[in-house]
Protein backbone atom coordinates (compact mmCIF):
# COMPACT_ATOMS: atom_id res chain seq x y z
CA UNK A 1 0.00 0.00 0.00
CA UNK A 2 1.56 3.20 -1.02
CA UNK A 3 0.03 6.39 1.33
CA UNK A 4 1.13 9.65 0.38
CA UNK A 5 0.41 12.83 2.47
CA UNK A 6 -0.28 15.98 0.57
CA UNK A 7 1.04 19.40 1.85
CA UNK A 8 3.52 21.58 2.07
CA UNK A 9 4.91 20.96 6.06
CA UNK A 10 2.28 22.57 7.47
CA UNK A 11 1.70 21.38 11.00
CA UNK A 12 -1.87 19.56 9.90
CA UNK A 13 0.42 17.61 7.32
CA UNK A 14 2.67 16.19 10.27
CA UNK A 15 -0.30 15.45 12.53
CA UNK A 16 -1.58 13.97 9.03
CA UNK A 17 1.38 11.31 9.00
CA UNK A 18 0.94 10.71 12.70
CA UNK A 19 -2.50 9.83 13.31
CA UNK A 20 -2.04 7.59 9.34
CA UNK A 21 0.94 5.61 10.84
CA UNK A 22 -1.00 4.81 13.98
CA UNK A 23 -3.72 3.68 12.45
CA UNK A 24 -2.04 1.43 9.88
CA UNK A 25 0.18 0.43 12.42
CA UNK A 26 -3.30 -0.55 14.26
CA UNK A 27 -4.64 -2.47 11.24
CA UNK A 28 -1.31 -4.21 10.63
CA UNK A 29 -0.71 -2.96 7.07
CA UNK A 30 2.58 -2.67 6.07
CA UNK A 31 2.54 0.46 3.80
CA UNK A 32 5.03 2.73 2.29
CA UNK A 33 4.69 6.57 3.14
CA UNK A 34 5.44 9.34 0.79
CA UNK A 35 4.72 13.49 1.25
CA UNK A 36 4.45 15.19 -1.66
CA UNK A 37 5.08 18.36 -1.12
CA UNK A 38 4.91 20.17 -4.97
CA UNK A 39 1.89 22.60 -5.20
CA UNK A 40 1.33 21.13 -8.93
CA UNK A 41 1.60 17.95 -7.63
CA UNK A 42 -0.99 18.65 -4.85
CA UNK A 43 -3.27 20.19 -7.30
CA UNK A 44 -3.10 17.79 -9.73
CA UNK A 45 -4.95 15.83 -7.18
CA UNK A 46 -7.51 17.90 -7.10
CA UNK A 47 -7.28 18.64 -3.60
CA UNK A 48 -7.37 22.25 -2.64
CA UNK A 49 -7.05 22.32 0.96
CA UNK A 50 -4.15 20.60 2.43
CA UNK A 51 -3.64 18.31 4.21
CA UNK A 52 -4.84 15.58 2.02
CA UNK A 53 -4.38 11.96 1.88
CA UNK A 54 -3.84 9.59 -1.08
CA UNK A 55 -3.71 5.88 -0.68
CA UNK A 56 -3.18 4.03 -4.13
CA UNK A 57 -3.59 7.35 -6.03
CA UNK A 58 -7.10 7.61 -4.81
CA UNK A 59 -8.04 10.43 -2.42
CA UNK A 60 -9.65 9.37 0.93
CA UNK A 61 -9.69 12.89 2.83
CA UNK A 62 -8.04 16.79 2.23
CA UNK A 63 -8.92 19.66 4.33
CA UNK A 64 -8.92 18.39 7.88
CA UNK A 65 -7.08 16.32 10.30
CA UNK A 66 -8.78 13.49 10.65
CA UNK A 67 -8.69 11.19 14.21
CA UNK A 68 -6.69 7.51 14.28
CA UNK A 69 -10.48 5.86 14.42
CA UNK A 70 -11.17 7.49 11.62
CA UNK A 71 -8.21 7.00 9.19
CA UNK A 72 -8.40 3.02 10.84
CA UNK A 73 -12.09 3.00 8.94
CA UNK A 74 -11.06 4.39 5.75
CA UNK A 75 -8.15 2.26 5.41
CA UNK A 76 -9.27 -0.62 6.54
CA UNK A 77 -11.40 -1.88 3.37
CA UNK A 78 -8.20 -1.22 1.09
CA UNK A 79 -5.66 -3.06 3.61
CA UNK A 80 -5.02 -6.92 2.27
CA UNK A 81 -7.23 -9.81 3.07
CA UNK A 82 -4.25 -11.46 4.42
CA UNK A 83 -3.07 -8.97 7.12
CA UNK B 1 -36.86 6.21 34.51
CA UNK B 2 -35.50 9.50 35.99
CA UNK B 3 -34.42 12.79 33.65
CA UNK B 4 -30.75 12.10 34.18
CA UNK B 5 -31.52 8.32 32.48
CA UNK B 6 -33.62 9.94 29.82
CA UNK B 7 -30.98 12.24 28.57
CA UNK B 8 -28.28 9.41 28.57
CA UNK B 9 -30.31 7.08 26.48
CA UNK B 10 -30.97 9.53 23.85
CA UNK B 11 -27.85 11.01 22.45
CA UNK B 12 -29.41 13.43 20.61
CA UNK B 13 -30.90 15.39 23.27
CA UNK B 14 -27.69 15.14 25.60
CA UNK B 15 -26.00 16.63 22.65
CA UNK B 16 -28.08 19.49 22.04
CA UNK B 17 -28.12 20.23 25.60
CA UNK B 18 -24.42 20.36 26.02
CA UNK B 19 -24.64 22.86 22.78
CA UNK B 20 -27.62 24.75 25.00
CA UNK B 21 -25.38 24.87 28.35
CA UNK B 22 -22.52 26.12 26.88
CA UNK B 23 -24.75 28.61 25.15
CA UNK B 24 -25.97 30.09 28.67
CA UNK B 25 -22.61 29.23 30.02
CA UNK B 26 -21.84 31.94 27.38
CA UNK B 27 -23.91 34.46 27.97
CA UNK B 28 -23.35 34.22 31.61
CA UNK B 29 -19.81 34.99 31.59
CA UNK B 30 -20.00 37.89 28.72
CA UNK B 31 -22.49 39.63 31.11
CA UNK B 32 -20.30 39.26 34.09
CA UNK B 33 -17.40 40.56 32.65
CA UNK B 34 -17.51 44.20 33.40
CA UNK B 35 -18.63 44.28 36.76
CA UNK B 36 -16.55 41.43 38.02
CA UNK B 37 -13.53 43.42 36.92
CA UNK B 38 -14.52 46.78 37.89
CA UNK B 39 -14.59 44.94 41.27
CA UNK B 40 -11.70 43.07 41.31
CA UNK B 41 -9.34 46.28 39.98
CA UNK B 42 -10.80 48.94 41.55
CA UNK B 43 -12.65 47.53 44.67
CA UNK B 44 -10.46 44.58 45.65
CA UNK B 45 -6.83 45.81 44.27
CA UNK B 46 -8.15 49.70 45.17
CA UNK B 47 -6.59 50.84 41.91
CA UNK B 48 -8.09 54.28 41.14
CA UNK B 49 -10.52 54.47 38.32
CA UNK B 50 -9.69 57.76 37.15
CA UNK B 51 -6.11 56.34 36.57
CA UNK B 52 -3.28 55.72 33.88
CA UNK B 53 -2.36 52.52 36.14
CA UNK B 54 -5.74 51.98 37.13
CA UNK B 55 -7.76 51.85 33.60
CA UNK B 56 -4.44 50.40 31.75
CA UNK B 57 -4.73 47.18 34.03
CA UNK B 58 -8.44 47.31 33.55
CA UNK B 59 -8.57 47.56 29.87
CA UNK B 60 -6.47 44.73 29.85
CA UNK B 61 -8.07 42.29 31.76
CA UNK B 62 -11.57 43.32 30.51
CA UNK B 63 -10.79 43.23 26.47
CA UNK B 64 -8.65 40.16 27.06
CA UNK B 65 -11.56 38.15 28.73
CA UNK B 66 -14.45 40.33 26.04
CA UNK B 67 -12.42 39.41 23.26
CA UNK B 68 -11.63 36.08 24.27
CA UNK B 69 -15.25 35.29 24.68
CA UNK B 70 -16.29 36.40 21.63
CA UNK B 71 -13.57 34.95 19.45
CA UNK B 72 -14.97 31.43 20.96
CA UNK B 73 -18.26 32.14 19.90
CA UNK B 74 -18.17 33.42 16.70
CA UNK B 75 -15.43 31.02 15.85
CA UNK B 76 -17.63 28.18 16.90
CA UNK B 77 -20.91 29.38 15.22
CA UNK B 78 -19.33 30.10 11.90
CA UNK B 79 -17.41 27.16 11.58
CA UNK B 80 -20.48 24.85 12.23
CA UNK B 81 -22.18 26.92 9.74
CA UNK B 82 -19.10 26.68 7.53
CA UNK B 83 -19.13 23.10 7.56
CA UNK B 84 -22.15 23.00 4.75
CA UNK B 85 -19.81 25.01 2.53
CA UNK B 86 -16.38 23.74 1.27
CA UNK B 87 -14.28 24.98 -1.35
CA UNK B 88 -14.64 22.12 -3.68
CA UNK B 89 -18.64 23.07 -4.01
CA UNK B 90 -17.48 26.96 -4.35
CA UNK B 91 -15.01 26.03 -7.01
CA UNK B 92 -17.94 24.24 -8.91
CA UNK B 93 -20.72 27.35 -8.47
CA UNK B 94 -17.74 29.85 -10.30
CA UNK B 95 -16.40 27.29 -13.06
CA UNK B 96 -17.71 29.09 -16.09
CA UNK B 97 -19.28 32.05 -14.46
CA UNK B 98 -17.91 35.28 -16.72
CA UNK B 99 -16.44 38.42 -14.94
CA UNK B 100 -18.94 41.17 -13.59
CA UNK B 101 -21.21 38.57 -12.17
CA UNK B 102 -18.40 36.17 -11.19
CA UNK B 103 -16.59 38.60 -8.81
CA UNK B 104 -19.66 39.28 -6.95
CA UNK B 105 -20.49 35.91 -6.62
CA UNK B 106 -16.60 34.88 -5.77
CA UNK B 107 -16.09 37.68 -3.55
CA UNK B 108 -19.63 36.38 -1.63
CA UNK B 109 -18.26 32.83 -1.59
CA UNK B 110 -14.98 34.00 -0.11
CA UNK B 111 -16.67 35.05 2.91
CA UNK B 112 -18.59 32.11 3.80
CA UNK B 113 -16.42 29.62 2.57
CA UNK B 114 -13.89 27.56 5.01
CA UNK B 115 -10.82 28.38 3.81
CA UNK B 116 -7.17 29.46 5.24
CA UNK B 117 -4.77 31.21 3.49
CA UNK B 118 -2.10 28.85 4.23
CA UNK B 119 -4.20 26.91 1.54
CA UNK B 120 -4.20 30.08 -1.10
CA UNK B 121 -1.79 27.79 -3.60
CA UNK B 122 -3.93 24.54 -4.34
CA UNK B 123 -6.64 26.53 -4.39
CA UNK B 124 -5.64 29.09 -6.85
CA UNK B 125 -4.12 26.17 -8.77
CA UNK B 126 -7.26 24.53 -8.50
CA UNK B 127 -9.94 27.02 -9.14
CA UNK B 128 -8.03 28.12 -12.05
CA UNK B 129 -7.49 24.34 -14.05
CA UNK B 130 -11.20 24.36 -13.36
CA UNK B 131 -11.49 26.83 -15.71
CA UNK B 132 -12.30 29.81 -13.19
CA UNK B 133 -10.76 33.23 -14.47
CA UNK B 134 -7.78 35.15 -12.98
CA UNK B 135 -9.83 37.85 -12.05
CA UNK B 136 -12.53 35.62 -10.47
CA UNK B 137 -10.05 33.47 -8.67
CA UNK B 138 -8.72 36.90 -7.31
CA UNK B 139 -11.62 38.38 -6.22
CA UNK B 140 -12.35 34.76 -3.79
CA UNK B 141 -8.74 35.40 -2.53
CA UNK B 142 -9.27 39.05 -1.50
CA UNK B 143 -12.39 38.83 -0.20
CA UNK B 144 -11.56 35.54 2.19
CA UNK B 145 -9.11 36.81 4.31
CA UNK B 146 -10.45 40.33 4.84
CA UNK B 147 -13.79 39.72 5.62
CA UNK B 148 -13.10 36.73 7.75
CA UNK B 149 -15.48 35.95 10.92
CA UNK B 150 -12.23 36.84 13.58
CA UNK B 151 -12.22 40.33 11.89
CA UNK B 152 -16.60 40.52 12.32
CA UNK B 153 -16.89 39.34 15.38
CA UNK B 154 -14.15 41.64 17.00
CA UNK B 155 -15.65 44.64 15.03
CA UNK B 156 -19.31 43.90 16.40
CA UNK B 157 -18.41 43.41 19.95
CA UNK B 158 -15.77 46.70 19.87
CA UNK B 159 -17.51 48.90 17.64
CA UNK B 160 -21.28 47.73 16.84
CA UNK B 161 -23.06 46.84 13.71
CA UNK B 162 -22.93 50.39 12.12
CA UNK B 163 -18.53 50.08 11.71
CA UNK B 164 -19.13 46.13 10.96
CA UNK B 165 -21.56 46.43 7.91
CA UNK B 166 -19.17 49.38 7.21
CA UNK B 167 -15.88 47.23 6.75
CA UNK B 168 -17.70 44.26 5.68
CA UNK B 169 -19.49 46.23 2.70
CA UNK B 170 -15.76 48.24 1.73
CA UNK B 171 -14.47 44.67 1.95
CA UNK B 172 -16.64 43.14 -0.30
CA UNK B 173 -16.47 46.01 -3.02
CA UNK B 174 -12.61 45.64 -3.13
CA UNK B 175 -12.88 42.16 -3.77
CA UNK B 176 -15.11 42.48 -6.48
CA UNK B 177 -13.60 45.56 -8.34
CA UNK B 178 -10.13 44.87 -7.31
CA UNK B 179 -10.99 40.96 -8.95
CA UNK B 180 -12.66 42.84 -11.87
CA UNK B 181 -9.45 44.94 -12.62
CA UNK B 182 -6.99 42.19 -12.81
CA UNK B 183 -9.17 40.04 -14.83
CA UNK B 184 -9.25 43.24 -17.38
CA UNK B 185 -5.42 43.66 -17.51
CA UNK B 186 -5.34 40.28 -18.57
CA UNK B 187 -2.96 38.91 -15.74
CA UNK B 188 -2.77 35.76 -16.87
CA UNK B 189 0.53 36.23 -18.30
CA UNK B 190 1.88 37.12 -15.23
CA UNK B 191 0.65 33.27 -14.12
CA UNK B 192 3.37 30.78 -13.89
CA UNK B 193 2.94 28.40 -16.82
CA UNK B 194 2.62 25.20 -15.04
CA UNK B 195 -0.38 26.19 -13.50
CA UNK B 196 -1.94 26.24 -16.64
CA UNK B 197 -0.23 22.51 -17.45
CA UNK B 198 -1.76 21.05 -14.19
CA UNK B 199 -4.34 18.60 -15.12
CA UNK B 200 -6.79 16.91 -12.54
CA UNK B 201 -6.39 13.67 -12.45
CA UNK B 202 -9.04 11.05 -10.34
CA UNK B 203 -12.60 12.18 -8.64
CA UNK B 204 -13.00 15.42 -6.90
CA UNK B 205 -14.00 14.35 -3.03
CA UNK B 206 -16.43 16.83 -1.59
CA UNK B 207 -14.42 16.94 2.41
CA UNK B 208 -17.86 17.77 3.77
CA UNK B 209 -19.89 15.10 2.72
CA UNK B 210 -21.24 12.13 5.62
CA UNK B 211 -20.18 14.36 8.40
CA UNK B 212 -23.21 14.35 11.16
CA UNK B 213 -24.54 17.03 13.34
CA UNK B 214 -22.06 15.29 16.10
CA UNK B 215 -18.75 15.82 13.08
CA UNK B 216 -19.84 19.38 12.63
CA UNK B 217 -19.74 20.62 16.53
CA UNK B 218 -16.79 18.40 17.19
CA UNK B 219 -15.16 21.10 14.28
CA UNK B 220 -16.00 23.75 15.93
CA UNK B 221 -14.89 23.12 19.19
CA UNK B 222 -11.48 21.92 17.57
CA UNK B 223 -11.69 24.84 15.40
CA UNK B 224 -11.41 27.22 18.52
CA UNK B 225 -9.03 25.46 19.83
CA UNK B 226 -6.93 26.00 17.00
CA UNK B 227 -7.20 29.46 16.33
CA UNK B 228 -7.33 31.05 19.87
CA UNK B 229 -3.57 28.72 20.29
CA UNK B 230 -2.52 30.35 17.13
CA UNK B 231 -3.72 33.86 17.64
CA UNK B 232 -3.31 34.11 21.45
CA UNK B 233 0.35 35.68 21.33
CA UNK B 234 -0.88 38.68 18.74
CA UNK B 235 -3.83 39.30 20.88
CA UNK B 236 -1.97 39.74 24.26
CA UNK B 237 0.60 41.93 22.70
CA UNK B 238 -2.31 43.61 20.77
CA UNK B 239 -4.31 44.16 23.80
CA UNK B 240 -1.12 45.43 25.60
CA UNK B 241 0.06 48.03 23.49
CA UNK B 242 -4.08 48.91 23.60
CA UNK B 243 -3.79 49.31 27.23
CA UNK B 244 -0.81 51.05 27.28
CA UNK B 245 -2.28 53.53 24.32
CA UNK B 246 -5.76 53.74 26.51
CA UNK B 247 -3.75 54.31 29.92
CA UNK B 248 -0.91 56.75 29.25
CA UNK B 249 -1.06 58.68 25.36
CA UNK B 250 -2.04 61.91 25.90
CA UNK B 251 -5.57 62.49 25.02
CA UNK B 252 -5.14 64.34 21.50
CA UNK B 253 -1.74 62.85 20.33
CA UNK B 254 -2.74 61.08 18.17
CA UNK B 255 -6.05 63.18 16.61
CA UNK B 256 -3.09 65.85 16.70
CA UNK B 257 -0.70 64.24 14.07
CA UNK B 258 -3.00 61.58 12.16
CA UNK B 259 -6.38 63.56 12.60
CA UNK B 260 -9.17 63.32 9.31
CA UNK B 261 -7.52 67.10 8.13
CA UNK B 262 -4.13 65.19 7.39
CA UNK B 263 -4.14 63.35 4.07
CA UNK B 264 -1.14 61.51 4.94
CA UNK B 265 -2.49 59.77 7.58
CA UNK B 266 -4.33 56.98 5.57
CA UNK B 267 -1.10 56.72 2.91
CA UNK B 268 0.66 55.91 5.80
CA UNK B 269 -1.51 53.49 7.82
CA UNK B 270 -1.30 51.47 4.87
CA UNK B 271 2.33 51.47 4.30
CA UNK B 272 2.49 50.61 7.95
CA UNK B 273 -0.18 47.69 7.77
CA UNK B 274 0.95 45.93 4.54
CA UNK B 275 4.57 44.68 6.47
CA UNK B 276 3.10 44.36 9.80
CA UNK B 277 2.11 40.07 9.88
CA UNK B 278 -1.07 39.69 12.07
CA UNK B 279 -4.54 39.29 12.08
CA UNK B 280 -7.57 40.82 13.00
CA UNK B 281 -7.55 39.23 16.36
CA UNK B 282 -4.20 41.44 17.29
CA UNK B 283 -5.14 44.40 15.36
CA UNK B 284 -8.62 45.62 16.53
CA UNK B 285 -7.64 45.82 20.58
CA UNK B 286 -5.03 48.59 19.24
CA UNK B 287 -7.37 49.95 16.83
CA UNK B 288 -9.67 50.63 19.61
CA UNK B 289 -7.54 52.17 21.91
CA UNK B 290 -6.43 54.39 19.18
CA UNK B 291 -10.25 55.08 18.59
CA UNK B 292 -10.74 56.20 21.97
CA UNK B 293 -8.00 58.64 21.32
CA UNK B 294 -10.11 60.04 18.76
CA UNK B 295 -8.14 58.35 15.54
CA UNK B 296 -10.81 58.83 12.77
CA UNK B 297 -13.01 55.49 11.50
CA UNK B 298 -11.37 55.82 7.92
CA UNK B 299 -7.92 55.77 8.49
CA UNK B 300 -8.46 52.55 11.61
CA UNK B 301 -10.55 50.81 9.53
CA UNK B 302 -7.67 50.90 6.18
CA UNK B 303 -4.56 50.09 8.45
CA UNK B 304 -6.83 46.94 9.82
CA UNK B 305 -7.69 46.18 6.06
CA UNK B 306 -3.89 46.60 5.58
CA UNK B 307 -2.80 44.45 7.68
CA UNK B 308 -5.43 41.29 7.06
CA UNK B 309 -5.70 41.56 3.19
CA UNK B 310 -1.82 42.19 2.61
CA UNK B 311 0.23 39.68 4.63
CA UNK B 312 4.05 39.09 3.56
CA UNK B 313 3.90 36.04 4.25
CA UNK B 314 0.61 34.74 1.89
CA UNK B 315 2.13 37.23 -0.79
CA UNK B 316 5.47 34.94 -0.75
CA UNK B 317 3.33 31.59 -1.03
CA UNK B 318 1.85 32.69 -3.82
CA UNK B 319 4.93 33.74 -5.14
CA UNK B 320 4.82 29.96 -6.42
CA UNK B 321 2.17 30.30 -8.85
CA UNK B 322 2.44 34.45 -9.57
CA UNK B 323 4.92 35.99 -10.99
CA UNK B 324 6.44 39.20 -9.22
CA UNK B 325 4.73 41.61 -11.90
CA UNK B 326 1.41 40.28 -11.21
CA UNK B 327 1.70 40.25 -7.12
CA UNK B 328 3.08 43.64 -7.51
CA UNK B 329 -0.19 44.60 -9.33
CA UNK B 330 -2.15 42.40 -6.73
CA UNK B 331 -0.44 44.40 -3.78
CA UNK B 332 -1.24 47.80 -5.89
CA UNK B 333 -4.76 46.99 -6.97
CA UNK B 334 -6.02 46.32 -3.54
CA UNK B 335 -3.86 48.84 -1.37
CA UNK B 336 -5.45 51.45 -4.21
CA UNK B 337 -9.04 50.18 -3.15
CA UNK B 338 -8.42 50.35 0.94
CA UNK B 339 -6.99 54.11 0.24
CA UNK B 340 -10.13 54.64 -1.62
CA UNK B 341 -12.02 53.38 1.16
CA UNK B 342 -10.42 54.84 3.87
CA UNK B 343 -10.61 58.71 2.42
CA UNK B 344 -14.59 57.69 1.88
CA UNK B 345 -15.16 56.73 5.47
CA UNK B 346 -13.32 59.52 7.16
CA UNK B 347 -15.05 62.25 4.89
CA UNK B 348 -18.76 60.26 5.52
CA UNK B 349 -17.98 59.52 9.05
CA UNK B 350 -16.38 63.08 10.29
Amino acid sequence: MLIKILGSGCANCVNLERVTREAADDLGVVAEFEKVTDYADIASYGIMRTPGLVVDDEVLLSGRVPTREQVRELLAPLAPASA
Amino acid sequence: MSAVQAVRSRPVLRRWLMVGSAAILWVALYSVNLPWWDWLVYDVAGLDEGSRLGSGVHFFFYDSVKIGLLLTGIIFVVTVLRSFMSVERTRAMLGGKREGFGNVLAAGLGVVTPFCSCSAVPAFIGFVSAGVPIGVTMSFLIASPMVNEIAIALLLGLFGIGPTLLYAGAGLLIAIVGGFVLGRLHVERWVEPFVFETRLRGRVIDSTLGLTWDDRIAMGVEEVGSILRKIWPYLLVGIGLGAVIHGWAPEDFFAQYAGADNPFAVPLAVLLGVPLYSNAAGVLPLVEALHDKGLPMGTLLAFMMAVVALSLPELILLRRVLKPRLIATFVAVVAAGILVVGYLFNAVLA
